[in-house]
């Protein structure tokens, strides 16, 4: 990128091109008046104040606004200009309700700043001022619109990041307010209280509304910390005053999400204060859990699982991982179950949700990560999202997708229903749950027929081609439009967009993943890419959305059970020993890869897994067939459970042990663009409860297997020896660098944004042709619906976190089945109305949600929410596993729907 | 390629009957009706044709019916001077000469149109057809020469001739700015972009401007025309008229007119077989006054609410959905079939320095003949005013002009020998603008004259930046407070400041201007602000506070007509008596004023 030389102030400064004079002046730390600027959102040139004196331009051109420009030369401060602001600043307070005394923005207001920065004690101009009543009616964000300056950053950040669009201006004239439509409450105006209009407000008009009143801004403490809900690892910035968490919010440019984050993000974080968090062991005594001492519990557990590995084995012995623990604890836990126990059988919830990215596209390409990196979505022109509920399951991504569109990416959004992004779509292509290979193999067909197909790239860069042309040439492209319910034009539009631009891309997720052909679909997505030559270089790739925080880090640091740290693989007898020798641990280790989620939970019931030890997951409502897992956790001998709180899966535990949420620890996460970064505890955790790497640790000593770590510090740097990908990590280079991408493997390497850029990590891409199967579980006559689950906005999987988060939890706190307006009416049912919903697995009494959109979801679709104990969509869920990953079909159940008369 | 629809003969003998919308709401549209049923009735359809027109000009003296080949001008037409004139149509076809014009009442007629002294100093250019076809019409327009200028250029010139030939012209863009047509073209050719757009800007919302509305309503094709030349020139091949939803019979005049050029192959795909393609629609503006400036209009067009946008980019660069897009003013684009037929010497030989051709003005206000006047660039306020307006309507001499809207600035009386072009106005403060010529007489206040405008701008203000939401609030709160008694020392001096900072530092011209009525009244009339403040004195006895009533004695004949009609009770007298108004109760609603049979009550 060239660079820019300007004279600002008599000083030489140089800026990137491209970079407005406001800018360059802010890198520069020259300090230029400002209101209605955010470095998020496109320029506006509203508040007047940035205004600057350019020589050879008219007038005084507002900074914010103007390109820098070779040669020149700007003045920020002269009296003219500072006349001009201070009447600038006085006008605006001619019209603010100047209540700084109690104003919760006291101390972080721009406008105080200002009004301090120009000496406006009176200002000289007084006259009418709005009268708005404040609203407060919603649990999170306060309006109050006498304090409001109309500088639209907040209808701005909703539009232009946000892409939700609740706030535009109102009225003409001195009464133009930035308003919801009709003025009605944020509730009732489609907002998803992303607060993302609070982040940018730079006076008191929108505030957090939970913050009111408990901390003035100079009072907190702020921590930088990485956020523990989806896989995105947004920085955030927690504000604490007396060990409590005040306020959550974004630095600027600063992290992935570069200052925006979401509702889950922002609001999410006061069930680490619930008061119901569990405080110290619990032990199972006559049938009731009662408080123990550490000492206590940990003794137990050990010789419980001692006497049972000692009696029937280890692989008797289970565990299962937590996607929202660290690194190091992930680690920490399976180097217990297999250094001390002894077993393979190590599983957490990616199984059931990205084992089929791992293996279809480990197969693929050799590697199943997300290929590039969030930041590049800004370089692609086309990117094609498949079974993403971007904005509301990856709220970040979402933002980036939606400013993209802005400058012209051409989004086809590839779904069953009519998520948020296909706002900001060009294309919607509606198939059937299920029917991803079939639309795949249709868009490569037209590929091919239109000559678009990069037969350099398959030439240079796969193997394998011959086998897929020939399934394709073989494919009835009319069928395949049939199978998968989208019209063949649409088929035809995506597939050329896609094909035939410089720079696409492709994201996907659940909707890909979740089906018993899931390793099969993801080679699908894999082969169009490679067809294309799409993968390898900026604005490209495959990019699975992870769904946890560290989900990443925990199948890397191998909590699965057919590989060791670094997908090592563990038949290998050498590579085994390596590992125990290193761990200095006795055990004789299978060549075998150990049992999965749900095989953990048949091995349970038929009495072949005796115990089982469970890290922060909630296996009741994440794992599908909620039945047979009650049966596996009623059938274990012993069960253990380290979690926050107690949950539905705690009410089987033997022993249940108080853990650290993620805010009361340090660690790393590593995000789904394969971004190792740091985890700061922001606030101590409660009572005896302790970070699960502790209780790991003492247990594992307590069982013979010695672990010393002075800091998580020293397990990172253990961790790093003997994961190749991780070989460059250690807390000294995270601090200095910030986030490092794996493959980073040693200590002089900055980490690697794009996988894949001149050979495929095992050598040479490899096409599967792969044709559409039937899910084994598609409605019938009996049960004509498809059930497809998946996640909401303002919930987090078992809703243990969320559900304990005021504000909230008020926002969506129960379960429903939505149904689109057609099939609704045909079961006369209407919105709230309850029905009974019924598949091969159990049944369960829900209300409806009757969609607003008329086309969503697909007809004959109903979907629910997962995250409800009082509507467990798991009960209804399970049946076939993908024969290579195991795991399960959550996106399509046949299901029936009766309406239950009240 | 293109010829005219021969299947209706012309009309030997033609009464053209205006149907602008003064007129029109005048009730010319039954005058004409009228006609229609009596010539039918004589069965003379084939010899005597109602040609329903565009404005005229002179809409004080509406309804305008002009018969005949010499133009016979028939002022005021009501439905029984309409019967009389038929009969001379019908008959001897000689003028009827209590009917015509006159100047004043016992003054001596005059017959011809073109020979009333409204007319005298007049150049139609822009307004060539207006008055003149039946906009309805495309065979109309096709006689009147419509069409012949885009014919030969697709045939015969290069979109860079067309181009080279308009900035040549010297014709700047009529819509406010003045910018250069040419150059503005160039610009929009050079700009690099797959699609670009070519746009009529027909928001016309100057309070007591409508020159775009007359033009769109008397003559649409020659603006389509305008549009298809310039698209041609620009390589643009969509465009948009954005005009807005209050003008509903130019609306419904250029939807017609779009479907008749395009079904005859004027616009759209492959025009004249020439390959070049232009298509244009519609955009209904939704009475926003800001969305006359180009980028509030773009933000419009493209269904967001209309605020402008900072300035590099320029539209024409990137303008809607980011695509280059040259958009022009309805006047500019009726200029173009002239200028290109006459070339551009023709068009430059018109006019002042930097100021060529005509310009469309709005006269309004207190002079004899307000209407629509299309003069060479370069006549003299005065001129305007007094030869075309005919001078003051009242007894009182003219004492200010408002030139160019609420954006312009207030010429006194001293200054009417100040050249109307760019360069002298704006030597003078003023602006030639979109071209509303508003003159007052002795009984406007200047202050409560500026006020006007004020409010009308802040009223219509986008809300976006500062000084242009909440100075100019500010600033219509002080003039408000002085118009109503309560002006305070220093007030002056904070409208001045207050002026030039919205002046300079507001992000469009609706801002940067939107001070200009105040800036200039209180640098010609500052000694009325003045008596208002210290005083607490209203010279023209308009500000309704600073005023009262009083009866004068030598006139009041004691009738109690007054006292009848005072709805406060504020008149009191002993019966046959004089009256006298008491000023605490009077709410100064004015009603004894006008009541009074013998002109005795009067402002004080």
């Amino acid at each position: 990128m060239k660079t820019i030389s300007l004279t600002v102030d008599g000083r030489a400064i140089s800026a990137p091109e491209g970079q407005t004079v406001l800018e360059a002046c802010i890198a520069a730390d020259i300090h230029v008046p400002r209101l209605c600027f955010d470095s998020r959102l496109e320029p506006y040139g509203g508040c007047r104040l940035c205004v600057v004196e350019i020589e050879g331009m008219r007038g005084y051109p507002t900074s914010c606004t103007v390109l820098a420009a070779d040669g020149m030369v700007v003045t920020t401060q002269s009296p003219d200009l500072h006349s001009m602001r201070t009447t600038v600043v006085e006008l605006l307070l001619s019209d603010h309700n100047i209540s700084c005394l109690s104003c919760d923005s006291s101390g972080r207001c721009d406008l105080q700043d200002l009004a301090y920065e120009f000496g406006i004690e009176t200002p000289r101009y007084a006259g009418e001022t709005h009268k708005v009543d404040l609203e407060d009616d919603n649990p999170l964000i306060a309006r109050d619109l006498t304090k409001c300056i109309a500088c639209g950053r907040c209808v701005r950040i909703c539009e232009e990041v946000q892409g939700a669009s609740v706030y535009g201006y109102h009225g003409r004239g001195f009464n133009v307010l930035p308003n919801t439509p009709f003025g009605g409450s944020l509730t009732e105006s489609g907002c998803e209280f992303c607060g993302q209009c609070v982040s940018t407000c730079p006076v008191g008009a929108l505030t957090d509304r939970r913050a009111h009143f408990r901390a003035r801004a100079w009072e907190t403490q702020k921590v930088e910390s990485i956020c523990g809900y989806c896989g995105v690892g947004c920085t955030v910035s927690y504000e604490v005053k007396d060990g409590r968490i005040v306020r959550a919010s974004a630095p600027l440019g600063r992290g992935v999400n570069g200052g925006n984050l979401c509702a889950k993000g922002r609001f999410g974080w006061s069930f680490t204060h619930h008061p119901d968090r569990l405080t110290t062991p619990l032990i199972r005594k006559n049938g009731v859990l009662v408080e123990a001492s550490w000492d206590e519990a940990i003794s137990l557990v050990a010789e419980k699982l001692g006497a049972i590995v000692a009696q029937s084995g280890p692989q008797s012995v289970g565990g299962l991982s937590s996607a929202k623990c660290t690194n190091e604890e992930n680690y920490l836990f399976q180097k217990f179950l297999r250094g001390a126990i002894g077993t393979h059988n190590i599983d957490h919830c990616a199984r059931l949700c990205h084992s089929s990215t791992v293996s279809g596209l480990a197969a693929s390409f050799g590697s199943g990560a997300m290929t590039n990196s969030i930041s590049d979505l800004a370089q692609a022109q086309v990117a094609l999202v498949i079974g993403s509920n971007t904005t509301e399951a990856h709220p970040i991504i979402g933002n980036e997708l939606t400013k993209a569109a802005r400058r012209g990416l051409k989004i086809f959004v590839i779904d069953p229903r009519e998520i948020r992004l296909v706002r900001q779509a060009s294309g919607w292509l509606q198939l059937k749950p299920g029917t991803n290979v079939a639309l795949i193999n249709a868009m490569m067909r037209v590929i091919l027929d239109e000559g678009l197909a990069n037969r350099e790239f398959i030439e240079a860069r796969t193997e394998g081609f011959e086998a897929l042309e020939t399934m394709l040439l073989a494919l009835d492209l009319d069928d395949a439009a049939e199978t998968c319910g989208v019209p063949l034009d649409a088929i035809r539009t995506a597939a050329i967009a896609y094909a035939s631009a410089e720079r696409a891309t492709i994201l996907y997720s659940m909707g890909v993943t979740q089906h018993s052909s899931g390793t099969e679909q993801v080679r699908a997505v894999a082969n169009l890419a490679m067809l294309t030559g799409q993968i390898g270089h900026p604005g490209t790739g495959v990019n699975p959305l992870r769904g946890q925080n560290n989900v990443q880090g925990a199948c890397d640091l191998a909590c699965l059970p057919n590989c060791l740290p670094g997908y090592q693989p563990l038949t290998n007898r050498g590579t085994l020993d390596r590992f125990c020798d290193y761990w200095e641990s006795d055990v004789e280790l299978p060549e075998t890869s150990g049992l999965t989620v749900v095989e953990m939970m048949d091995a349970a019931v038929s009495g072949e897994l005796k115990a089982l030890y469970i890290m922060g997951e909630n296996p009741v409502l994440s794992d599908p067939d909620q039945t047979h897992v009650l049966e596996a956790l009623e059938s274990l001998e012993f069960l253990v459970v380290q979690d926050i709180f107690l949950t539905e899966t705690t009410a089987y535990a033997d022993v249940v042990l108080p853990a650290a949420t993620f805010l009361e620890k340090n660690g790393t996460f590593t995000n789904t663009e394969r971004r190792i970064q740091l985890v700061n505890k922001v606030v101590d955790a409660p009572g005896q409860a302790l970070p699960d790497g502790e209780i790991i640790v003492a247990l594992s000593s307590a069982m013979g297997l010695a672990m010393d770590y002075d800091s998580p510090s020293e397990i990172m740097d253990e961790m790093s020896a003997v994961t190749p990908q991780y070989g460059g990590i250690s807390y000294r280079r995270l601090r200095e660098i910030g986030g490092i991408q794996w493959p980073c493997p040693d200590d002089d390497h900055l980490g690697t944004p794009i996988l894949h850029t001149k050979t495929f990590t095992r050598g040479r891409g490899e096409f599967a042709p792969v044709t559409y199967r039937p899910a084994p579980d598609s409605p019938t006559e009996q049960r004509p619906f498809v059930l497809t689950t998946g996640r909401h906005l303002w919930n987090f999987h078992t809703n243990t976190m969320t559900g304990a988060s005021g504000g909230l939890r008020e926002l969506n706190p129960s379960g429903y089945v939505e149904l689109n307006p057609r099939d609704a009416k045909e079961l006369g049912v209407c919105d709230g109305d309850m029905v009974r919903i019924t598949s091969s697995h159990g049944s369960l009494d829900v209300p409806v949600h009757v969609c607003t959109s008329q086309h969503s979801p697909r007809a004959g679709v109903a979907f629910m929410p997962f995250h409800f104990a009082d509507a467990p969509a798991n009960r209804l869920t399970g049946g076939e596993l993908d024969p290579i990953c195991k795991i399960p079909d959550l996106k399509v159940t046949a299901l029936s729907i009766t309406r239950i008369e009240a | 390629m293109i010829a005219p629809d021969t299947s209706t003969p012309r009309a030997a003998y033609e009464v053209r009957v205006c149907a602008g919308s003064a007129c029109v709401a005048n009730g010319s549209l039954q005058i004409a009706q009228r006609f229609e049923e009596a010539i039918a009735r004589n069965g003379l359809a084939g010899s005597v044709r109602v040609i329903k027109t565009g404005c005229h000009g002179l809409c004080a003296r509406g309804p305008v019916v002009v018969v005949g080949p010499d133009g016979v001008f028939y002022p005021a037409v009501d439905l029984d001077a309409a019967d009389r004139i038929i009969v001379s149509v019908l008959g001897d076809r000689e003028p009827v000469e209590p009917l015509l014009f006159r100047e004043s009442p016992g003054a001596d007629s005059i017959a011809r149109y073109a020979d009333v002294p409204f007319n005298a100093r007049q150049q139609r250019i822009v307004l060539r057809n207006c008055g003149v076809i039946d906009p309805e019409s495309l065979d109309s327009a096709f006689a009147a020469g419509d069409y012949v200028a885009l014919s030969t250029a697709l045939a015969t010139m290069t979109p860079e001739q067309v181009i080279e030939m308009v900035r040549d012209s010297g014709l700047r863009g009529r819509g406010g700015a003045g910018f250069s047509t040419g150059m503005k073209w160039q610009l929009a050719r050079a700009a690099e972009g797959d699609l670009k757009y070519l746009c009529c800007n027909a928001d016309e919302g100057d309070p007591g401007a409508f020159m775009d509305r007359a033009v769109l309503e008397g003559d649409p094709h020659a603006v389509l025309e305008g549009m298809a030349l310039a698209a041609y020139a620009i390589g643009a091949s969509e465009g948009y008229v954005y005009v807005r939803a209050e003008y509903p019979l130019a609306v419904k005049r250029l939807r017609k007119a779009i479907a008749d050029a395009e079904a005859r192959g004027l616009l759209g795909k492959d025009i004249m077989g020439s390959g070049f393609s232009y298509s244009v629609s519609i955009r209904e503006g939704a009475g926003a006054f800001v969305c006359g400036e180009e980028t509030a209009l773009i933000a419009s067009v493209e269904g967001r609410r209309g605020m402008p946008r900072p300035r590099p980019p320029f539209p024409t660069t990137s303008g809607l959905w980011n695509r280059p897009t040259c958009i022009n003013n309805v006047e500019t684009l009726a200029n173009i079939p002239w200028i290109v037929a006459n070339g551009a010497e023709a068009y430059a030989a018109i006019g002042t320095g930097n100021s060529k051709g005509t310009k469309v003005f709005a006269l309004t206000g207190h002079v004899h003949y307000t209407g629509l006047v299309e003069v060479p660039m370069g006549l003299t306020v005065r001129e305007m005013v007094h030869e075309i307006g005919g001078g003051s309507s009242s007894e009182r001499p003219i004492k200010a002009v408002q030139i160019g809207g609420p954006s312009g600035g207030c010429l006194p009386a001293s200054l009417f020998d100040t050249h109307i072009d760019y360069d002298a106005l704006a030597s003078v403060g003023a602006v030639v603008g979109s071209g509303g010529l508003v003159a007052v007489d002795k009984s406007t206040c200047m202050v409560e004259f500026a006020r006007y405008f004020l409010a009308f701008t802040q009223d219509e203000s986008c809300g976006k930046c500062v000084p242009c939401r909440i100075g100019t609030k500010r600033m219509l709160e002080i003039v408000t407070r002085i118009t109503e008694g309560h002006g305070q020392p220093g007030d002056i001096e904070t409208l001045e400041r207050l002026g030039n900072l919205v002046r300079s530092t507001s992000l469009c011209a609706l801002g940067g201007t939107a001070a200009n009525p105040v800036l200039t009244t209180l640098k010609y009339f500052r000694e009325e602000y003045e008596e208002h403040i210290s005083e607490k004195k209203c010279r023209a006895h308009a500000c309704g506070a600073l005023s009262t009533y009083a009866v004068i004695p030598e006139k009041c004949k004691g009738c109690g007509v007054c006292k009848k009609n005072c709805p406060v009770n504020a008149i009191s007298s002993v019966i046959k008596e004089q009256y006298t108004i008491d000023p605490d109760t009077c709410v100064k609603c004015g009603i004894c004023e006008a009541k009074c049979p013998f002109d005795a009550i009067i402002r004080v």
